[in-house]
């Protein structure tokens, strides 16, 4: 039933995966998409109704697990069942004929084999109160893995729920040179779990010193492929004397108190100088620019709030720039070899003094006038390192001061991590147990001319047969007279 | 500054060996089928001559094995990796595991019944992997270069292939038992019915397949493990409901319910067998349509 309700996860975008997809489904189905929002199909994985089913696969499973075990308890300390009256209906049965010597010491010989051979057993006397048969049983492991299979998995449901609450995660973008502190406000985006509170956050600074990346430049077939992103970084935990630097990687993060850094992004963050008319610096820095392609051309946006009158930039980057046939430029390599800067202008109001939040990397040009580039009459800016232009009208100058890297940090914390591995190894030794140990009784038993054997397997036993062979074998080496039933 | 030595000349001489592989395969297929039609023959006379292209087929898949096989080992070389870093290295590599399997396990056991099928299958996975998946080799992106690439897929490639032929088993296993099949008066479907009967009796083939699914579902509860624990370390998080994670989840569930109808009685046969060929139905749909058409950071098909 989880597996069903899973599905529509996978069709329909989720927010917490692609919340771009969500907003892209909802401008192309505007009448669907706030039906299936209705029914949660957007966060199915935080549906009520997906918990729902969560809660009830764990309360069933408690309630088939619990009595399971008790039984099973019972069953390890009690004694094989009673030899039936008829063996003859089992599925797999011999008959074998023997003296009366043989007969005398057959039922103390296949106990003591069977024993041996690891089952647990009893004898069981006859009318005549000697022995008259042997009842044994053996894999009681199936069971046992079987029930640490599910109640592992119980574990799995507890670790994931509680390792989520406790869990949190942030995200943060560090240009080369800059550093942040872990609390919530060191973040640009962070996500709590339910259960999460501040102080939960270790205090320790991290900076991000250099960022390196190696590109293939050897093979003709794939140039330009990323080969290895390493972030240099000093961490600075609180009450600790010396700082620590490290690398963090692509599969190698930074285990800091408390925490995980991981690297999970990078791209070129351009330095811009931009002045007014009469020389005074209106906005300078390292702007994360995003990339969009493979081959890093990538898109920043800058925000001036602070000159006379308020303008953005919508700004694109060509690390290695070449243009097409149409005219359009292209990024033909991804290391910084020929990098070239292009900038639209728009003036008006920015929309940052009304103080909802606003998306650093997006300008809503919705209520701003373009002036340079697109459809304006005013050409966009081209910039190279080093070079100033002008802005048009009285916008002020703009220059390329140079070029940085930046790198996407996350910083994760899930305790529950740990807990869940350990118990889902052990729903896998358990199933796996479950799956290949056979359990089985065997009965010896003795008949008018000589004695009986047979055996029962509990699920699939392919070797039935071949196991009462083999002990016939070994109690009577000669002549076996094989009954075999269907 | 790392640097890594790809050799595109030599996956090309590798993609010649999995083409020349394609045509033995074809060639045993066809031996197969061309014994199934002659088994299936009212004259004695013809069929007593069957066993002989059967044997055939066998050292023809043989054949075809260690010319797939060479393709595999040149492809790893080639790249200087483990060859399953994208679908097509997924593909020729779980194919090359499935023929070996299966001549394994006929050493042991007598599954010819299925060999048809191995080969048929086999033909059509490096048809697909050629035309479709072929990409030339390329270096591992940074997400990829972890040991766990060793480990998680080879392990998913190995219970792909286990639940292939248990999958296969369970096709038979469904013909075998269908009642149409017993009761049509059409002659095809006559020469197919003597041909069914043939086959190993019905418990034989249920219990055959189950072995098969049950080494590959714990194989593939470990892929979901190993593919776990992995993506704690590469995309900081060992559970995002990811598309591809969603549907290993999905594949597990319906293979832990196929588990529990044999379990409980009642529920094994017919009703069991439909749940393995479901199984393999969603893992070839998680392959190839979540793979190619759904959005997730599960994308290695190296395709553009
Ligand atoms: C919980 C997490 C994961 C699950 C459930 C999972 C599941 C699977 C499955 C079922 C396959 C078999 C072939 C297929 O259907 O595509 C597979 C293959 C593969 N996995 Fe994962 N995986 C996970 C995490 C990862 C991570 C973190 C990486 C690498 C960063 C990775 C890399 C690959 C590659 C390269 C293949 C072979 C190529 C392919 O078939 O696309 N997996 N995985």
């Amino acid at each position: 039933m989880l597996a069903v309700a899973a599905v529509p996860g996978s069709v329909f975008p989720q927010r917490s995966a692609d919340p771009n997809g969500v907003t892209a489904y909802f401008d192309g189905n505007p009448q669907l998409a706030p039906i299936l929002d209705a029914v949660q199909l957007f966060d199915v994985y935080t549906s009520a109704w997906f918990s729902a089913i969560y809660i009830l696969l764990f309360i069933s499973l408690i309630g088939c697990v619990l009595p399971r075990t008790a039984v099973h308890f019972k069953a390890l300390r009690s004694a094989p069942v009673d030899t039936p009256r008829s063996l003859s209906r089992m599925p797999a049965h011999l008959e074998i004929k023997a003296s009366a010597k043989t007969r005398e010491s057959v039922i103390e010989a296949s106990a003591a084999l069977l024993k041996r051979q690891g089952y647990r057993i009893q004898i069981q006397p006859g009318l005549d109160d000697t022995p008259a048969s042997v009842s044994a049983e053996r894999g009681y492991l199936r069971e046992t893995g079987n029930l640490v299979f599910h109640l592992s998995l119980i574990g799995v449901l507890i670790a994931v729920g509680f390792g989520g609450g406790l869990s949190y995660s942030g995200q943060r973008v560090l240009v080369e040179g800059e550093s942040f502190v872990n609390n919530l406000a060191g973040f640009d985006s962070f996500s709590p779990g339910t259960f999460f509170t501040e102080d939960k956050l270790v205090p320790f600074s991290v900076s991000l010193d250099k960022f390196e990346v190696d590109f293939d430049l050897q093979n003709q077939s794939n140039i330009g492929t990323p080969l290895d992103f390493r972030a240099f970084v000093t961490s600075q935990v609180v009450g600790e004397t010396a700082p620590r630097t490290a690398v963090i990687r692509v599969n190698e993060p930074l285990e800091l108190p408390g925490s995980k850094l991981y690297l999970t992004g990078n791209g070129y963050a351009p330095q811009l100088t931009i002045r007014d008319p009469e020389g005074n610096i209106t906005y300078q820095g390292a702007t994360p620019f995003l990339p969009q392609s493979a081959k890093y051309t990538s898109l920043g946006v800058i925000k001036v709030p602070d000159a006379k009158q308020q303008f953005g930039l919508i700004a694109f980057f060509y690390p290695t720039v070449a243009e097409l046939e149409t005219g359009a430029l292209t990024s033909l390599y991804p290391a910084p070899y020929d990098p070239l800067l292009t900038m639209n202008v728009y003036v008006g109001d920015l929309g940052i003094d009304g103080g909802a939040p606003k998306n650093v990397y997006a300008l809503d040009t919705s209520s701003m006038k373009q002036v340079a580039g697109g459809k304006s009459g005013v050409k966009g800016l081209k910039l190279q390192v080093g070079q100033t232009v002008k802005l048009p009208g009285e916008l002020g100058t703009v220059t390329f001061d140079g070029l940085k890297r930046f790198a996407s940090l996350d910083v994760s914390y899930n305790p529950g991590g740990l807990w869940v591995l350990v118990f889902s190894l052990l729903a896998l030794a358990g199933v796996t147990t479950s799956l290949l140990v056979p359990r089985r009784r065997v009965w010896v038993k003795l008949a008018d001319e000589g004695f009986e054997l047979a055996a029962l397997a509990r699920g699939d036993d392919p070797t039935l047969e071949k196991v009462l062979g083999d002990l016939a074998r070994e109690l009577k080496p000669k002549s076996i007279k094989k009954e075999s039933k269907a | 500054m790392t640097s890594i030595a790809l050799n595109p000349e030599l996956a090309g001489i590798s993609r010649l060996f999995i083409q020349a592989a394609m045509l033995v395969y074809t060639a045993a297929f066809l031996s197969f089928a061309f014994h199934l039609s002659k088994l299936a023959s009212t004259k004695k006379a013809v069929r007593s001559s069957a066993s002989k292209l059967e044997r055939a087929g066998i050292v023809l898949l043989a054949i075809a094995a260690v010319i797939h096989g060479a393709g595999v080992v040149l492809r790893g070389i080639s790249a200087s990796r483990v060859p399953w870093a994208n679908m097509y290295e997924f593909s020729i590599t779980g194919s090359f595991v499935v023929v070996s399997i299966f001549l394994l396990a006929l050493a042991i056991k007598d599954i010819r019944l299925i060999a048809t099928f191995v080969a048929g299958f086999n033909l059509l996975i490096l048809g697909t992997a050629d035309t479709v998946f072929w990409v030339n080799v390329k270096s591992l992106m940074p997400a990829l270069q972890s040991y766990w690439l060793v480990i998680h897929v080879l392990v998913a490639v190995l219970a792909t292939a286990f639940f292939n032929i248990g999958a296969a088993l369970a096709i038979a296993y469904i013909f075998k038992t269908a009642k149409w099949v017993e009761k049509s008066k059409l002659k095809m479907v006559a020469t197919f019915r003597r041909i069914l009967a043939l086959f190993p009796n019905e418990d034989k083939m249920e219990r055959l397949s189950y072995r098969f699914n049950i080494i590959g579902f714990i194989l593939w509860s470990f892929t979901l493990i190993a593919g776990a624990i992995w993506a704690e370390r590469a995309w900081h998080r060992y559970w995002g409901w990811d598309t591809k994670e969603v549907w290993t989840f999905i594949i597990w569930t319906i293979y832990a319910g196929y588990l529990h109808a044999n379990a409980t009685r009642g529920w094994s046969g017919k009703r069991s067998a439909w749940l393995a060929i479901v199984g393999f139905v969603a893992i070839l749909f998680n392959f190839t349509v979540v793979n190619l058409f759904f959005k997730g950071l599960h994308v290695y098909s190296g395709l553009k």
